[in-house]
């Protein structure tokens, strides 16, 4: 699985880094998301779609 | 028994997610979604927000395609469909004149908006809750109304900051002596009542519309106060209820909402319900409340209909409420509870207008409102998940003060 946030879509809710921390990092001076790297370890692929269907803003893309 | 169908009645947020956790968890019987409106699920905060932008193109921001639901997520369709009744004892929805069998069914038929007594004779006056009516609004606004709303609660607020945006006059008139009295409580609707009036915008409060006038369409708005406004638009956001009228005689309990327990079961066996419909007991304040939020949408859709189709233990739903609003370039965000014994601004202030307010009922953290601190209001939304104390709460916000110079 491969994520990435749309930064474009991305509004700082951080609904994302609660649902899935280790994934989802934030901006401090707007609490917009980002990840590091877009590969998702197995054990984190739950969390991560979870973090993609609690966004409001529909920004994070999954590929699978 | 185990659940062969299950049919989810509204086909909004929580409608879509439940049909979508249903499949998630690995139900393989039939799933129907039953919906009034003609559309597919579709989301509503861009209504007040990207989709009255102007300059841009108007989409019905839809969430899966009719391919995605029908072929992909094998759910059957039923829109522009209005549910008028309910017989659990033969497991039926009735349904434009037929039947649709259940096994398990979730509830989501969300709410409706209060309306003016007394305005439906007149062009030009809209509540704002489907896509028809944000389209109707948005073309009221490129073509220059004069625009009145009529409540200042975050719809009235939404569509001021979107006709602002295009330089129209403003009125907006609210009964209450402050906005948000409910939703953020005295203090704080007073200091956010400030953005209106900042921003060009004839706030008047303590004020009740009387009637609307016009010949076919709306040309002005009688106040309580003895004034009138000329308005070519008027917006009404004075709340909504709960949409279970086609509940009656069917015998699952209806209380301001479908009264739920904290897994989001009725009080009628294989009966869920979730969304603006639902009062459910949420275990994060031990108390029963209907949210109508975007985020517990979602999430107790998803939960109602993974316990409806029961593959797995039942799951609880406990959440502490948030949702956000944007006002004139604002960003402003609640979390928790607004009922509360005190509430004081820890960090920043309405000048320059970036600040946190907290919110204390008894010893505990209960509430936190934010204006342009994105990057904060979360982790007051955990705190208050963790029964904080108010003396740690107000710790933690002195050890954050907010950096005046950064930009929301």
């Amino acid at each position: 699985m491969k994520v990435r946030v749309d930064a474009d879509r991305c509004q700082g809710h951080t609904l994302c880094n609660i649902a899935a921390p280790s994934m989802f990092r934030l901006r401090d001076e707007d609490g917009h998301a980002y990840v590091d790297a877009p590969e998702v370890r197995p054990e984190l692929e739950a969390a991560v779609r979870d973090a993609g269907a609690t966004c409001p803003e529909r920004a994070i893309q999954i590929e699978e | 028994m185990s659940v062969d169908r299950l049919v989810v009645v509204g086909a909004s947020l929580a409608g879509l997610r439940a049909v979508e956790a249903a499949r998630r968890a690995g139900f393989t019987g039939s799933v129907t979604l039953i919906g009034d409106e003609p559309h597919l699920p579709y989301d509503r905060p861009p209504l007040s927000k990207a989709v009255l932008e102007p300059d841009t193109a108007v989409d019905a921001p839809t969430f899966r395609s009719l391919d995605t639901l029908h072929r992909e997520m094998r759910v059957d369709l039923r829109l522009g469909e209005r549910a008028a009744g309910l017989d659990p004892r033969r497991g039926v929805v009735c349904v434009d004149g037929t039947e649709v069998g259940y096994d398990a069914l979730v509830i989501a038929t969300g709410s409706v908006p209060r309306m003016l007594p007394g305005a439906d004779h007149l062009d030009g006056v809209h509540a704002l809750r489907t896509i028809d009516d944000a389209r109707a609004i948005r073309a009221a606004l490129d073509g220059g109304a004069r625009t009145v709303l009529v409540g200042a609660g975050f719809i009235g607020a939404e569509v001021a900051s979107a006709a602002r945006k295009r330089a129209l006059p403003v009125t907006i008139v609210e009964a209450l002596e402050v906005p948000l009295l409910h939703a953020v409580g005295a203090e704080m609707g007073a200091a956010l009542a400030e953005l209106h009036r900042r921003n060009g915008v004839d706030l008047h409060c303590g004020v009740q519309v009387l009637g609307v006038e016009g010949e076919q369409h709306v040309e002005r708005v009688r106040l309580s106060d003895g004034t009138a406004v000329d308005a070519d638009l008027v917006v009404v956001g004075i709340g909504s209820t709960p949409a279970t009228g086609w509940l009656d005689g069917s015998g699952v309990t209806v209380e301001a909402g479908v009264v739920c327990d904290e897994t989001l079961a009725s009080s009628t066996p294989g009966i869920y319900a979730a969304g603006d419909v639902v009062q459910w007991h949420n275990p994060a304040f031990g108390e029963p409340m209907r949210l109508e939020h975007w985020t517990s949408a979602a999430e107790q859709g998803a939960i109602a209909a993974a316990n409806a189709v029961a593959l797995a233990p039942a799951k609880t739903y406990a959440t502490v409420p948030y949702f956000w609003s944007d006002w004139y370039g604002h960003r402003i965000q609640f979390v928790g509870l607004a009922a509360a014994d005190e509430v004081s601004v820890a960090a920043g202030s309405l000048d320059p207008e970036r600040f946190i307010a907290l919110y204390r009922r008894g010893d505990r953290l209960i509430g936190a409102l934010a204006l342009n601190c994105p990057a904060q209001i979360m982790k007051y939304r955990a705190l208050i998940a963790k029964n904080a104390s108010w003396s740690d709460a107000l710790e933690f916000a002195q050890a954050r003060p907010l950096a005046a110079t950064q930009s929301h």
